[in-house]
């Protein structure tokens, strides 16, 4: 399965495009309505796809992903039936769209480790985000998803050092997620104007895709940083999109970024 | 005696568990700390501090006429209600802040339940020049409006959360939002010894101060360490500040009371040594209230201090290993505990201290005469009024009405 987020990536830059990694809350509104949200996006030109689990304390989010995980869990969203309901219905409706949770590690270890790598395999997830996880504490955890061939997206930060951000990527697996800006996930106006130097960092160290996301909402930022990475990932203005005014909307949104994708 | 088994992890608990955005932050805090503690010059800024601000050392107050009514072991109160604001907590931010200062950081942000770390961060930030911002759930800023004020008083921002249950665990994580956003130049102060390493530690070692005093105080007072020492324990910054000192004293039973709410099988409770499960919240792996799919679960106690679904990963390693025992105390035993100890010995405890002396009087009988029962006064309960008297005060004892 882990083969499919670098096919993901081979393809777009054969068609001259960086990768859109488009993020939505599976359960939101409620799980079967969720799935028509992800197969939306992929309509409007997402390259992967990113299917958040709710939980309960998420400290890396803002307000608008705060909102959908709690809309989420009323719905009844856990992990056990994402992984069950929408996943493989996902899979069904967007076959050639490399899936990825995310997630926080408590929702993982209440699962159990083993048996998360396992049954995303199964049911054909190629990766996981977990932002509560830096590498210090992800050996254990990264181990057992190698073994079941899952890859656990590595993220780096603007308050990452140079070398610890090398490192980092060197030892990347699927892609690496450079987080924009230092704080939560939600829409930016303006980006850090350093980053682009760092994305060619850790771009240059790693051996894997590195795409840049936290803050990202309009073509023009996508367009910008498609320079400095392989791809951007967007997330609070896609749910905003499909909470506010449903899944074509967020198609609309995706269609959008992706012509600023376009090189 | 350490129970640090690797750095920041005890035994099973503890970690790390944070956005990478924070964990350079982290890192330089470990460092920052590591070299303050080595430095005696800080560490007699922070003794001079507690003993000409706070009101260092607290007494060791002899319990006459609770050991008398309980008819068991000697009892002895170690007050850190009479600490300045009114609790322990003051302990840890004097620390906190000077250690901030030292790092060149510009501003404090921190988060409260009860209101008693909100207020001590704002006094110590006061005492010390540097702007404050405390995160408080828009419940708790309800149920304790005194403390809510002092912290205005102080020149504090409170900042009410409306995200979850609007309690402690959200406050933490809007602090610990916040801090991922402006962490280049704030420091996030942690008032219980839970949260991602190296907190558990800073706030242990600075919360010690309780218990080192009470070694040499037990000594003087009835020439012995006592037989046994009990504090109440929602994060655990009090309990594992009087019982650390004590942890490679087999004589020495620890006891810690966490809040049973409406009863353990209720599901309304504070119990997460007790029921807790392993898990990862704010940070750090410990014993957490959540539910088979990982969700954390609200937690109740009539104590907003007590009102947390997490606790300190120190004390996790401690209760499951056996050296500490827990037990649990109901909201309706607490605030009889409350009475009990107002009427006796004229002290109105906290109602998170309420209970630890409500599990004090069988502690006491089960030790006998002749041994020596400690309970940390961890605060006043002037804050917690309102919530009692909405209850009714029973009439006068021994009194005709």
């Amino acid at each position: 399965m882990s083969g499919e987020i670098a096919k993901a990536f081979a393809k777009a830059k054969a068609r001259g495009e960086g990768v859109l990694v488009a993020y939505a809350m599976a359960g939101d509104p409620d799980l079967p309505r969720s799935v028509d949200v992800f197969s939306a996006l992929v309509e409007g030109g997402a390259d992967i796809l990113e299917i958040g689990v709710a939980f309960s304390d998420p400290i890396a989010d803002g307000p608008v992903i705060q909102g959908a995980s709690e809309r989420a869990l009323k719905a009844g969203s856990t992990l056990k039936r994402v992984l069950d309901e929408v996943v493989p219905e996902v899979r069904k409706r967007c076959p050639e769209t490399p899936l990825v949770i995310m997630t926080y590690v408590n929702v993982v270890m209440a699962m159990g480790e083993e048996r998360f790598a396992k049954l995303s395999r199964e049911r054909g997830v190629s990766g996981a985000i977990l932002p509560d996880l830096p590498p210090e504490e992800s050996a254990g955890l990264r181990a057992t998803f190698d073994a079941a061939g899952v890859d656990l997206i590595p993220l780096c930060a603007p308050t990452t050092p140079p070398a610890r951000a090398q490192a980092i990527a060197k030892d990347g697996r699927g892609f690496v997620y450079c987080v924009s800006v230092a704080g939560v996930t939600g829409m930016r106006a303006e980006l850090p104007p350093d980053l682009s130097q760092r994305l060619d960092l850790v771009r240059k160290a790693s051996p894997v895709p590195v795409v840049a996301g936290f803050g990202i909402s309009t073509a023009e930022q996508a367009r910008t940083l498609s320079a400095h990475a392989d791809g951007v990932v967007v997330g609070s203005a896609l749910v905003r999109a499909a909470h506010t005014d449903g899944p074509k909307a967020a198609k609309a949104l995706c269609a959008d970024i992706k012509r600023g994708l376009k090189r | 005696m350490t129970t640090e088994t690797v750095v920041g992890r005890f035994g099973r608990y503890g970690g790390r568990y944070v956005p990478e955005t924070l964990v350079p932050a982290l890192l330089e805090l470990e460092e920052a700390y590591a070299k303050a503690s080595a430095d005696p010059a800080f560490g007699e800024e922070v003794a001079r501090v507690l003993r000409e601000f706070v009101g260092r050392p607290t007494t060791l107050t002899p319990a006459r006429r609770l050991t008398e009514a309980w008819g068991g072991a000697h009892v002895w109160l170690k007050r850190e209600d009479l600490a300045h604001t009114g609790a322990h907590k003051i302990n840890n931010t004097v620390g906190q802040v000077l250690l901030a200062r030292r790092m060149g950081k510009k501003r404090i942000i921190a988060e409260t339940g009860a209101g008693q770390h909100g207020v001590a961060t704002a006094t110590a930030c006061a005492l010390f020049g540097l702007p404050c911002e405390v995160y408080m759930g828009a419940l708790d800023v309800e149920r304790q409006a005194l403390n809510v004020f002092r912290m205005r008083a102080l020149g504090a921002v409170v900042k009410p959360v409306e995200s979850g249950s609007r309690t402690l665990k959200d406050a933490m994580n809007e602090a610990m939002r916040t801090w991922v956003s402006q962490v280049s130049d704030t420091h996030y102060v942690i008032g219980s010894a839970a949260g991602p390493h190296p907190y558990p530690t800073i706030v242990r070692d600075f919360q010690s101060v309780i218990g080192v005093e009470l070694r040499k105080q037990a000594q003087a007072a009835f020439g012995k360490l006592p037989d046994a020492i009990i504090a109440c324990v929602g994060g655990g910054s009090n309990a594992i500040g009087v019982l650390h000192p004590f942890i490679g004293d087999a004589g020495v039973r620890l006891v810690g009371v966490e809040a049973g709410g409406h009863g353990l099988d209720s599901g309304q409770h504070g119990a997460s040594l007790t029921l807790g499960t392993e898990g990862v919240l704010h940070g750090s792996r410990s014993l957490v209230l959540q539910d088979a799919d990982g969700q954390i679960q609200e937690a109740h106690s009539i104590s907003a201090g007590l009102d947390y679904p997490g606790v300190g990963p120190e004390l996790a390693h401690l209760a499951k290993t056996g050296r500490m025992e827990v037990r649990t105390a109901t909201d309706d035993e607490a605030l009889a505990a409350f009475y009990e100890v107002a009427r006796t010995e004229g002290i109105l405890p906290a109602l998170e201290t309420s209970h630890a002396f409500a599990r004090g009087r069988e502690l006491a009988r089960e030790l006998g005469a002749g041994k020596y029962l400690v309970i940390n006064c961890s605060g006043r309960g002037d804050k917690d009024v309102a919530t009692i008297s909405a209850r009714g005060v029973p009439p006068p004892t021994g009194v005709k009405a």
